[in-house]
Parts: structure tokens; C-alpha cells; sequence
């Protein structure tokens, strides 16, 4: 089974060919905001964060940055910084060098202010656009793919109808060789003795039971009952009473494939087949998690129609009933409520699903794309000093 | 889930609840000979929300998709609403002093007020 893809100096196959203004701070919003808005085809983000971590809060950011400037979807950077960074802007101009991309490096503090920043960006923009029309396209089979599922915004039908039908999408990404990322840790906490029973080797289960265990005990050090957020009020609006229920239909979405793997938020996978990422729950922490981490597509579950996408990477929205799906057409791209009105089964409505993804990869614009959805954030476990 | 044309759906033999796919009217008849269910919903069921299909003493735990989603804080009669008013999460739960979770998880401290 093959698609139509780019393929990339590392060996990678982008499914789209953006020029990607980074902005790797706050300071440099405004900067990125006026680039991409004068010059059409660029895209970028809002960045809320980018100074004031640390340690291994510091680690994970930079590995965002990294991964968003080397992403296959990306064709080349317009990487923005201030010229203060509590890290070194070469190393993430340096993993987009090394996977083949153009990249222009500009700092405040070198070209002496905003206009000029805004200028230079302009112009390496314009001219990245320019050359990306160049790119080569191959037909290549779908073992490339790095497969992102999320869920948001459940309901209780999630793990009736829409979870089970990207389970059977992961499922066939996996038999053809492919990888499926399954994250959203606290939303394994009550099924995460299942999953472990299905990791290749014990070592893996103990890491899944681990990653839970470190999240439930985190939010127990704050004292909180983590009832307060999770399930969220949507959630229990819709008919979820509890976090295992939740975590029960939420791993749906995996389907059935054994566990290969278990990585640290926005890492890439080394193996391919069924991974677990250590993510939050939160939808737009877990999103930009698993685009670092290197997935060209995401397929994104909601019972409630979330309204979100991604700068980089086509996300395609799954309603779990019929009715988001009416109230919500703007934002859905598929509709799995059809199994709870029972006109398919899990496996016929997977199978539809899987054909929407192929021609996604093939280039269809999702409605996240054609709407501009664009969200970014990172998932911090340090303090700001 | 097999198309069976009911307007209620349960994922497992071991569970206690069912999951209505439309909205139930209290007084509705819950017949399915699959199950060996008959029972009359002594609530209003909202679409995707749960009624029990078995009683669940107070202190019980309430099965879903065949595993413990949770356990009921007070006595559950078949046909009643089983939700967020009496089943609670067993799991996270910082707020209990001593609690500790099936992975070991224990919180000690006492918590803060």
C-alpha cells in the first residue's frame, strides 16, 4: 500500500511541504506573526514559551524545537530567535541542516531590530516557497508513516465507536510495517495493566506501569483529587463517570497491535509498530508531543468537536456520535457515529477511515487545514524561575 | 459492536452497566434476549450515558468495557442512572490521605487544606 509522499535527506517522507516560520520564543511571535502573514504559504505558530527553563524542562523544549525544525512535513525553516536564549539557537538550526532543510537563522539581536528581522524573513521565506514547488513527490509504501492518535473532548461513545475505528487504522498502519503512537498518559491510568499485558517484552510492561504510576503520584503530590480535571466537565456532560472509564475507551485507539516501545514526550520512535509516548492528557501538549516526536498525520477522536489542529501536520477530526458530527460539520472530517446509529460496523467504518487517511496522505486538505488551525504548546515539567 | 438494532449497547459480559445510544425516557423497557435482560429504566437516560443493568451494593465495583471503572457510593438498582452521583474513581485520588493505587502509588501526607 503506497502514498504519495516527499522524501527527505534523512531518509524521512514528509506528506506536506510547509516553510515553517519558528518563532523559539515569545519575543519573536510578533516577528513570525508578520512574516507569515505577508508572505502566503508560510505558516507558523504562537509560542508561549522558550525562556525561563531549566534542566530537563529545558531538555524537553529543546526537543520540541529540534523536531518541529526537522519534521518531514517541513520543506526548510525561518528559525527566529532573540539572541538570549538559555540555549544554543546552532543546535536546533543544526537538526534541520541535518535532514536535508534550508534554513535561515535570524536573531534580533544580529540584524539590529524587528524591521530588519521581519525583512530578512520575508525574503527567506519567499524564496524557500519558491524552491519547495521543486520538490520531488514518490510513491512510497505506507511503512513510512509515524501514525499520531489522540482523543479529546470524549464522550462515552468514544470508546464504542470512534476509538475502535482508529484501533483498526493503527492496526493496518502497524501490519504494513508502519508506526502508531498511543499517548495521553493519564488517560491510561485504570487500563494500563491491559496494555502492559500486551508489551513484547516485561521490561516494556514495567515502563508502562511506570509512566502511569509517576503521573497518578504526581498529581497525588499536589493533593488534588485528579477527579477535579479528569474526566474533564465535557467528559462527564457526556456521559463519562470516571478516569478508568475514560482510560478504558481511550485505549480503543490503539487497537490490538503488541507494545514495542515506550518513549519520553517528543521523542522519536526507534522501532516501528505500536508505541507509548509519555504525554499529558491536555490536547494541544499531547499534539505538539507527538509532531516532534516526528508523525506526519494525526487522527484525533472527539465526542464533543474539538476545535484544534496543528501548524505542520494534517489532523484529521473523528466525531464519536452523529449529532457533534451535525452541530460541529466545520471541524469534523469523518463521522463514527454511524456505528452507534448502528448503519456500520466498527471494522466497515475503520476501513472507511483508513481510505480517508490514505488520501489525506496523498494531500487532502483536512478541515483543521482548511480552517488554519494552527495550535502549539509544550508540556512543561519544570517550575519558571 | 455488532449491528443488533438496540438503542443500548454493553461491551462485555462481566459488566454491570449498559450504555444507552439515544436518549431513554424513565419507564422505557429494556428487553434483550442476548443479554437476558429485562428491566424498566427507573430514570431518564441521556444519549451515551449509562444505566445499571444488574444491582451494585453501596461499596461495590461497577464494571465497564469488562474491567473496574469504579465503585458505587451508594446501593444501584438495575434500571437506575449510574454516573458521577453515586460511583466514584478509585484512581488518583490525592485527596484521600493513606490512598493507594494498584501500581503502588501510596499518598501519605497529610493534604493540605
Amino acid at each position: 500500500m503506497n502514498f504519495l509522499g516527499y522524501p527527505r535527506a534523512d531518509g524521512r517522507i514528509g506528506v506536506r511541504n510547509h516553510v515553517l516560520i519558528l518563532p523559539v520564543s515569545y519575543e519573536m511571535n510578533q516577528v513570525a506573526d508578520r512574516i507569515a502573514r505577508t508572505v502566503p504559504g508560510a505558516v507558523t505558530f504562537r509560542n508561549q514559551h522558550g525562556l525561563d527553563q531549566s534542566g530537563e524542562d529545558l531538555a524537553q523544549t529543546l526537543r520540541v524545537y529540534k523536531g518541529f525544525a526537522s519534521h518531514p512535513n517541513v520543506y526548510g525553516v525561518v528559525l527566529l530567535g532573540w539572541g538570549h536564549e538559555p540555549f544554543d539557537l546552532m543546535e536546533i538550526a543544526d537538526a534541520a541542516v541535518i535532514a536535508g532543510k534550508p534554513v535561515e537563522l535570524i536573531t534580533l539581536e544580529q540584524v539590529g531590530g524587528m524591521r530588519q528581522a521581519i525583512e530578512r524573513g520575508q525574503h527567506s521565506a519567499k524564496l524557500f516557497l519558491t524552491d519547495r514547488d521543486q520538490s520531488p513527490q514518490e510513491s512510497v509504501p505506507l511503512s513510512n508513516i509515524l501514525l499520531g492518535t489522540e482523543c479529546g473532548g470524549s464522550d462515552a461513545c468514544s470508546g464504542i465507536s470512534a476509538n475502535p475505528a482508529l484501533g483498526v487504522v493503527s492496526d493496518k498502519v502497524v501490519a504494513a510495517g508502519g508506526t502508531s503512537i498511543l499517548s495521553e498518559t493519564t488517560e491510561l491510568i485504570g487500563a494500563e495493566h491491559l496494555l502492559a499485558q500486551r508489551a513484547v517484552t516485561p521490561e516494556i510492561g514495567a515502563q508502562i506501569l511506570y509512566i502511569v504510576r509517576r503521573i497518578e503520584e504526581s498529581s497525588m503530590r499536589m493533593g488534588v483529587d485528579l477527579r477535579g480535571a479528569q474526566p474533564a466537565p465535557g467528559n462527564i456532560a457526556g456521559g463519562i463517570t470516571t478516569i478508568e472509564e475514560k482510560s478504558l475507551g481511550c485505549i480503543h485507539k490503539a487497537g490490538h497491535s503488541p507494545i514495542v516501545e515506550v518513549i519520553e514526550y517528543a521523542q522519536r520512535p526507534t522501532k516501528s509498530g505500536l508505541v507509548i509516548m509519555d504525554t499529558p492528557g491536555h490536547d494541544i501538549e499531547q499534539l505538539t508531543g507527538m509532531v516532534a516526536g516526528g508523525s506526519q498525520i494525526v487522527i484525533f477522536t472527539t465526542g464533543r468537536g474539538t476545535p484544534t489542529g496543528s501548524p505542520i501536520v494534517p489532523v484529521i477530526k473523528v466525531s464519536t456520535n452523529s449529532f457533534t458530527y451535525e452541530r460541529m460539520r466545520d471541524n469534523i472530517d469523518f463521522n463514527a457515529g454511524t456505528i452507534v446509529d448502528r448503519v456500520e460496523t466498527v471494522a466497515q467504518a475503520g476501513e472507511r477511515l483508513f481510505q480517508q487517511m490514505l488520501d489525506v496522505l496523498n494531500g487532502q486538505r483536512t478541515q483543521a487545514e482548511k480552517l488554519g488551525h494552527r495550535e502549539f504548546g509544550i508540556y512543561r515539567i519544570g517550575q519558571s524561575f | 459492536m455488532e449491528i443488533s438494532g438496540r438503542p443500548w449497547t454493553i461491551m462485555d459480559t462481566a459488566d454491570d452497566v449498559a450504555t444507552a445510544l439515544m436518549d431513554l425516557s424513565a419507564g422505557t423497557v429494556v428487553d434483550d434476549p442476548d443479554w437476558q435482560l429485562h428491566i424498566t429504566l427507573r430514570m431518564d437516560i441521556p444519549f451515551g450515558h449509562k444505566f445499571a443493568i444488574r444491582a451494585i451494593p453501596k461499596g461495590g465495583r461497577v464494571h465497564k468495557y469488562g474491567q473496574v471503572m469504579g465503585s458505587a457510593i451508594s446501593d444501584i438498582e438495575p434500571g437506575d442512572h449510574v454516573h458521577v452521583h453515586n460511583v466514584e474513581s478509585l484512581r488518583g485520588r490525592g485527596d484521600l490521605v493513606g490512598y493507594k493505587s494498584p501500581t503502588g502509588a501510596v499518598q501519605e501526607e497529610e493534604t493540605p487544606q
